[in-house]
Formats: C-alpha cells, structure tokens, sequence
C-alpha cells in the first residue's frame, strides 16, 4: 500500500510527538512507531528535565551552558548548547501549559531537584570560581519521562495526529540526494507499507540494547541510525555511549541519579563513601562517566562487594533519607528494587552496578535538525532527525542528567518548526523504483534462509563482547577483538532459521532485523573507538588516558563500506563560542 | 529448578479455535514470567507472540492473565508463584485475540479518548510563566497520573465482561486525572461523557480493578470521588 503525506514522523517518544504537535494542521503528517506511543521509551525516564527556571534558587542559562559543555568533556557543540539551555525554560513552561503535572514547590512552581553534573560558582560574577551543586531538574516524583510522554500524546489526540502504530520501518529512501519516504511492514499483518512524504524525520531513540547489561527497553535497537548508515550516510561520534553508574545488580534497571539528588550515598564494600576520594567537591553527583569509572574501578581494586552468583556490586545507601524522602521522591525507583532484587531500602542498601543508558552519538544533523550528508555541512533535502537518535552534538562525550529529556522537547519543536517551513515550497518527489522491493526481499530472504544460528544466540554473544571489550574502559587489543567478533557474528547472521513462518505478528522476523541492526550499530561504535586515541567524556581508553585536545577536540563520522571492507572515518571541527576548554575536575 | 507453562496460542493462519501448549524448562524464582516467555520464544518456540518492551513495569506493553489474574509479565516474579504447580498464561480477557498473548486493543484505547484525555483550558496563560498549582493540588493528581493504559483493570471488570459499552475503569481514572486537575476548565464536558447508564453509573464497586493494578492504584477511590462530584453537581 502507499500513502502520501506531507511529513512523515519516524518514532513515538518526546522528541517524535513534541515534533507532531509543531506541524499545523494545513500539512498532513503521520507518525510511526513500532510500539503503541505511550509505550516508547520516553516514558521510562525517571529523574527530571532540567532548565534555569531559578524556582528553588538563582540560577542561569549560562551557568547550565557551561555546565553542559564541561560535562561534555568539551566535545559538546557551544552554539548548539546555547540554544537549549537558553530556551529551557521556555520549553518545560509550555510542557506545563499542555498540562504535564509537575511537583510544585510552596509558592505552587514548577518544582526543582540537584542532578549530576548541574552547578552554579559560589561566586555568581565569576563562572571560574570553585562550583557547587543547583536545584535545576523539574520533576513530577520520579515518573518525569512517563508524565512527559503522556502529555505530548494527549495533546496529539487533541490535534488528531495520524499515527501508525505497531509499523515497523524496514528502509529509507533517498534518491539523487533527495530524501523521499520510507518502506515499514505493518506487524499485525507483514503487509508492507510505502510511505512518501515531502519531508521526513526519525526519532527513533537509541541502542542500548547493544550491551549486555542496559536501562534500555528491549526495542531499543537503533533502527533509525542503522538504516541511515546502511544508506551510506555518515554516523556522528559513535564512540561516545554513556554508562550510568546505578543499574540495578545484574538486571540494569535504571535507579535515576535522582535517588543520589534527594542524597544518596554510594559505598564499597567497607562501607565507605569512595566518591569523595574520586570528585571531592560534588561526590556522588560528579558526571556520569565519573562515577561510574570510579565504580569499575573500586570493583578491581577489590572494594566491591561479592554477590551469590560470584560477581561483584557497589551499594546505593538511601537508608538515612528516611521513609517520607523514599515514599515521596523516589517511589517508583525504590520499588523496583523492592519487586527484582527483594531489597527494602529504607532498611538495606541497594545493589547496583554501571548500566548502559545513553546514546550521545547517532545520526548528524544541524541545530534546525537538518540531517547532514556530509563532515562539511552538506545536508539531505527533506531529511530529519532529533531526539537520541540524532547527534546535535549538545551532548559531546558525555552527557548530563537531565538534559536528554530537554533535548527532545528543544529539538522537536526546533524540528517541527523548520519542518513546517520547508513545506511552504516544498515539492512532491516521485521514486525512481518501486521502494517496496527491497523490504520484499529482505522478508523473503530472512524467511527462507536456513542455518543452525539462533538470534538469541548471536545477539547474546554481541552483548557479552560489547561490554567486555568495549565498554566503561577500552583498549586497542579489546577493540581489535570486538571487531573480529562483529566480523564472525555478521556471518553467522546469515545462517539463521527464522522458525516463525507467519505473516500476524511475526515478532521472530522483526527481532531478526533489530538484531542485524544492531551488529551494524555494533560495527560503528567498535570502530569509532579503536579510531579515538584518546580519552574523552564517556570513552576511556587505558592505553590513551589523557584527554588530547590538540589531536581530538573534533567529531568523528563514520561511513559503513558498503563493499564488506572497514567503514571510513572522517572529523568536523567542535564548535566553540564562548567556553574554553579546562581540565574537568569536580 | 523445572517450571511448567502453559500457554493458550492462537495463529489466525492456521488455527480454528485457541488451545493451550504446555512448555518444561530450567528456571529459576528471580526471573519474571516475562524472562520465562522470552526463554520459551528465544530457545524453544520462537512463533510465540506477546507484547513487550521496558521490561521493568512501566510501559503497559504485557498485562496478561497469569493464573487467571491479570498483572504485568515483567513484574510477577517466579517467586511469588506456586511453581510446583504448572503455571497458566493467557491473554487478558474480553479483548479479542489477534495472535496468542496479542490482543486488539482498539475499543479500549477508544473508550480511553472518548472522555477527552488532555487538558482543556481556553484562557490566556501568562506567557512565560507557569500556571500556579500547590503540590497538594497537584499530589492530587499523581496516583491517576501513574496509569502506563496497561488495560489489566479494565479486562477484570466483571461489569465489562457483561457489557461491552461499559467505558471501564482505566478511562474512568484518567477523567478523573483532567476533572480534579485545577488548571483544567472543561469537567462539565467530561462529567457528562460519564454521566450515562454505560459511562460510571455500571461501576458497583466490586474492586477487581485495584486488585489487578500493577501500579497499585487505587482505582476506586478515584471512581467514588468523580460519582461525589456528579452527585453534587446533581445538587
Ligand atoms: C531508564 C531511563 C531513564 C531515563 N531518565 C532520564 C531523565 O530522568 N532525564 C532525562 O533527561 N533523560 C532520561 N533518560 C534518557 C531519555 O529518556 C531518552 O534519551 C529520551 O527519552 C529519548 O527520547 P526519543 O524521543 O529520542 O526516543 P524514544 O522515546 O526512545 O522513542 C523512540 C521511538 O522510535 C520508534 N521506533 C524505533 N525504531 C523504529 C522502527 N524501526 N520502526 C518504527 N518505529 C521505530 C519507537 O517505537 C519509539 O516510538 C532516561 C533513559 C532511560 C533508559
Ligand atoms: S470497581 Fe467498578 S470499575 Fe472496578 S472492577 Fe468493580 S465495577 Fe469494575
Ligand atoms: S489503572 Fe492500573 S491497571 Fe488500569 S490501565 Fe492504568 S495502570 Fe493498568
Ligand atoms: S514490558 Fe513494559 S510493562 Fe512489562
């Protein structure tokens, strides 16, 4: 079947609907999610969404500037940065007019918590004076992302958003530079679906799932970047993918930096708070990358603590906060730990350990969302991207609590705008083949292919590998394992037996296209950090552990070798404005 | 440990009617059902289909019935089954079956616009700022707010079982959500979507929808607090 729309949304979460709801209702515009909207992964954010709103304490844009380019490690884009933070607190006021509940302080605002990473100088006229932690997320307890998520849908039914839900996007079409449309296969029946469209937009989340252990939903796969790198456009400082610090032990359940906001401590295995020994002003809310290297850390250096299936966890104390904090703030976080792992944290510490959470890296675009064809500024007509799909680059190396959910909301509507813009003399592409014909063959060749290789197998393996060997610390022999291990695991992709023959949700089919997705997501971080000697924000190599600015303050793009060979690197030059880079110290 | 599943399946490709198929493999009580159906898809069976994604409770993808209870597949650990015996997963009920755990969920996302699920406010705001809310009033909204629309309440509700119309507990809670909401100025409109012999007044209070919430809502005390304020708008 083809459909024709003006724009066509790819992805359901904050930065997809925030987009949906900019385009005025003159254009007609879809979005597709391969999960029914309010299932995306949006909703699983706990902690906050952060803006100077100055509700709790002063605080300024600048200072949230300057905190984002310095958790950056300085990779961050400073014009790019500037415009989030400036238009922050315009963004979470009018998520508050669509109706997001917040918790609200006594003068009845928008309420504010500490986050890792957010600070203001003791000295308000000197931002290079020594730092401490601001109230700066916004909250509704710890169910920001759920509360957030639930608004933008409610205000797409409002706006009667067409929305494809349960499709499955399976290519992209760009011809003559041009995008044009997409294919998806409809799930409840494998029928697949074109889609043209004048303009196009992924918001596609991230790829979590290419680690073993990761707060990230099982369909966090990373369709959208791995069809644009399959499309022979570049990927943006793939490098970079951030560790939280607090997963729960073995599982990765995400306990939100928020639980160390209300106060929270973090012990080894003599009881002792190590984070003042590693960030001696800010402690247990230094950057993520910080923190959780300090974990890995104290775990080899025999600190950790052992658990019953011979590995080893650091403890989250909450004990002190006493029941009416736990009850009040952090429910939602507190009961996970309650329902998996059987810890009562009013009375126990809990067990955690580094989890895989954040994408920083994925598909270039402009501040405007415009996705970029090239490392010299080049674009694709009719080509979008924003939320963590897309790389700004506003998180540089690493990036701040907080702000992911911030960025969403900025560059969807930012997204949504320029969308809206270009339509106004946009013209209708026609393709130059039938687009369906290669999401055809895909099916066909995955449902008749044969072999003795199980997805869960290879996919399993992928994970393992990928946090061993090119996890919280790297280095080059690791890496150049990994990329033999991607290499046989690719192989071996093709020997696998679908054994779902169904066209009705046929789930064995698209888990077999997420997990090639992934090996191609794999390919591209393994390579991008076997290429950055250095050591910067979320990626760590031990066998280059200083940060190299004179070598290194620039992004990498990565092109897939379409012909089997290494993929190809490329850089473009960090943009600075007004922010010099120092040593990060907390 | 061994645990037994059976599970009703259902292909509308091949199958006439659905029946159940019984599963025996190594588990162990800290993983949830969920991991069991992933363990049962990804080693034995990988036709089996059921929704799924956070896998931590908070995005409403696999409310099923697990010993003819309805509750999260990625919250009910093995644990606080009794696993000698053999363990029963089916869809939800009252929704029709597109494939195995799959179910259309159409008429219940239907019924949870139909009492207009956004905020309705018409009066200018004072542009950059928020509009004012004490933490009381918005505490007020929070538990309803909690709701991840996982349709295990609603497919409890014995009065839906008996009467399809019935607009149910989830969509009676999230009207609930906007009318105590003090920034929201359109509760006569939803009030009177309710205010029908399908709308609130089948609700008899039969609690079967808390006890099926994986968000420990209490449902019913939002449902008796919408009747109170019918009655006085009655008044
Ligand atoms: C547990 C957890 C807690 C977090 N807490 C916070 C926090 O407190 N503050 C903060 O700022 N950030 C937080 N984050 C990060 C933040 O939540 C995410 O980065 C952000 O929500 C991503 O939003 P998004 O709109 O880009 O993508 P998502 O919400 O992931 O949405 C992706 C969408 O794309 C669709 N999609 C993907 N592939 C396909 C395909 N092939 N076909 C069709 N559709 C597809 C999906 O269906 C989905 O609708 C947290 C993240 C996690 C994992
Ligand atoms: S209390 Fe009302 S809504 Fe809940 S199960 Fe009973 S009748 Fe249904
Ligand atoms: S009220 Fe509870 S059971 Fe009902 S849909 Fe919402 S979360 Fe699910
Ligand atoms: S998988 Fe999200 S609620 Fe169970």
């Amino acid at each position: 079947m083809i459909h024709k729309f003006d724009v066509v949304i790819v992805g359901a979460g904050g930065a997809g609907l925030r987009a949906a709801v900019e385009i005025p209702k003159e254009y007609s515009c879809a979005v597709i999610s391969k999960v029914f909207p309010t299932r995306s992964h949006t909703g699983t954010a706990q902690g906050g969404v952060c803006a100077a709103l100055s509700n709790e304490e002063e605080d300024s844009w600048l200072n949230h500037a300057f905190d984002t380019v310095k958790g950056s490690d300085y990779l961050g884009d400073q014009d790019a940065i500037e415009i989030m933070c400036q238009d922050a607190p315009r963004a979470i006021i009018e998520l508050e007019h669509m109706g997001m509940p917040f918790s609200r302080t006594k003068e009845g605002k928008i309420a504010q918590r500490m986050f890792g990473g957010h600070t203001k100088p003791d000295d308000p006229n000197d931002p290079n004076s020594k730092r401490h932690s601001v109230k700066r997320a916004c909250y509704s307890a710890d169910r920001t992302g759920h509360v957030m998520l639930q608004t933008l849908y409610e205000n797409c039914i409002k706006n009667n958003v067409n929305f494809f839900s349960e499709y499955f996007i399976t290519d992209l079409i760009i011809e003559d530079g041009i995008c044009k449309g997409l294919t998806a296969i409809d799930m409840a029946t494998s029928e697949i679906h074109t889609f043209q469209a004048k303009a196009i937009m992924f918001a596609t989340g991230g790829y979590g799932r290419v680690f073993r252990i990761t707060s990230n939903a099982h369909v966090g796969t990373g369709d959208g970047c791995a069809l644009v790198y399959n499309a022979g456009l570049p990927l943006e400082d793939m490098e970079f993918f951030q560790f939280h610090p607090t997963g729960l032990w073995r599982l990765g359940i995400l306990v939100s930096e928020a639980a160390r906001g209300e106060g929270g401590i973090l012990r080894n295995n003599k009881h002792e708070p190590f984070m003042e020994v590693y960030a001696p002003t800010v402690k247990d809310l230094a950057p993520r990358d910080m923190v959780s290297r300090a974990i890995i850390s104290e775990i080899r250096a025999g600190r950790g603590i052992l658990g019953s299936d011979g590995t080893y966890y650091i403890d989250l104390d909450l004990t002190h906060l006493g029941k009416k904090v736990i009850d009040e703030k952090i429910p939602e976080i507190t009961g996970f730990a309650r329902t998996y792992l059987g810890v009562e944290p009013t009375k126990e510490c809990v067990p955690i350990q580094p989890t895989a959470h954040y994408a920083m890296g994925g598909i270039p675009t402009n501040f405007d969302t415009e996705v970029l064809a090239d490392n010299s500024g080049n674009k694709i007509k009719g080509f979008y991207a924003a939320g963590e799909c897309a790389c700004v680059s506003v998180h540089g190396g690493n990036r701040l609590g907080t702000n992911s959910l911030l960025d969403i909301v900025v560059f969807g509507r930012r997204g949504g705008k320029k969308i809206s813009e270009y339509l106004k003399t946009a013209e209708e592409h026609t393709f130059n083949t039938d687009p369906a014909d290669k999401t055809r063959e895909l099916m066909n060749k995955l449902l008749v292919q044969t072999g003795n290789e199980k997805i869960s197998v290879i996919r399993r393996e992928l994970q393992e590998n990928m946090m061993d060997k090119c996890g919280i610390f790297r280095n080059q022999a690791d890496l150049e394992q990994m990329k033999v291990k991607i290499k046989e695991l690719q192989q071996r992709y093709c020997s696998i037996t679908i054994l779902d023959k169904s066209k009705v949700f046929n789930t064995d089919l698209i888990e077999t296209i997420e997990l090639g997705n992934l090996l191609d997501i794999a390919e591209s971080i393994n390579e991008s950090a076997l290429n950055r000697t250095e050591s910067r924000g979320a990626h760590t190599r031990v066998d280059f552990p200083k940060r190299d600015d004179a070598g290194w303050m620039k992004h990498s793009f990565i092109w897939k070798n379409t012909t089997g060979g290494d993929p190809k690197i490329g850089y473009k030059p960090v943009v600075v404005t007004q922010f010099q880079p120092m040593e990060r110290k907390y | 440990m061994q645990v037994t599943f059976k599970i009703l399946r259902y292909n509308p490709e091949k199958d006439k009617e659905p029946h159940y198929e019984q599963y025996r493999f190594e588990a162990s009580e800290n993983m949830t059902v969920l991991d069991c159906l992933h363990k049962i898809k990804w080693e034995h069976d990988g036709s089996l289909a059921f929704r799924r994604s956070c896998a931590h409770g908070v995005c409403g993808s696999d409310g099923m019935r697990i010993n003819g209870k309805n509750y999260l597949a990625c919250s009910t650990l093995l644990k606080v089954l009794d696993t000698k015996k053999t363990i029963t997963i089916e869809p939800l009920p009252s929704l029709p079956i597109i494939k195995d755990l799959i179910l259309d969920m159409t008429d219940f996302y239907d019924k949870y616009k139909a009492v207009k699920p956004y905020l309705i406010n018409n009066s200018p705001t004072t542009g950059d700022s928020e509009r004012l809310q004490s933490n009381a009033d918005a505490e007020k909204l929070f538990e309803s707010a909690k709701c991840i629309l996982c349709a295990c309440c609603t497919t409890s509700c014995p009065s839906t079982w008996t009467n399809d119309n019935y607009i149910g507990p989830a969509a009676l809670l999230k009207a609930y959500r906007f009318v105590f909401d003090t920034r929201d100025e359109a509760a006569d409109e939803r009030l009177d979507i309710i205010d029908t012999p399908d709308g609130i007044w089948r609700c008899h209070t039969i609690f079967n929808c808390v006890e099926s919430c994986p968000k420990e809502i209490n449902i019913t005390w939002h449902i008796s607090q919408l009747k109170k304020e019918l009655s006085n708008r009655e008044l």
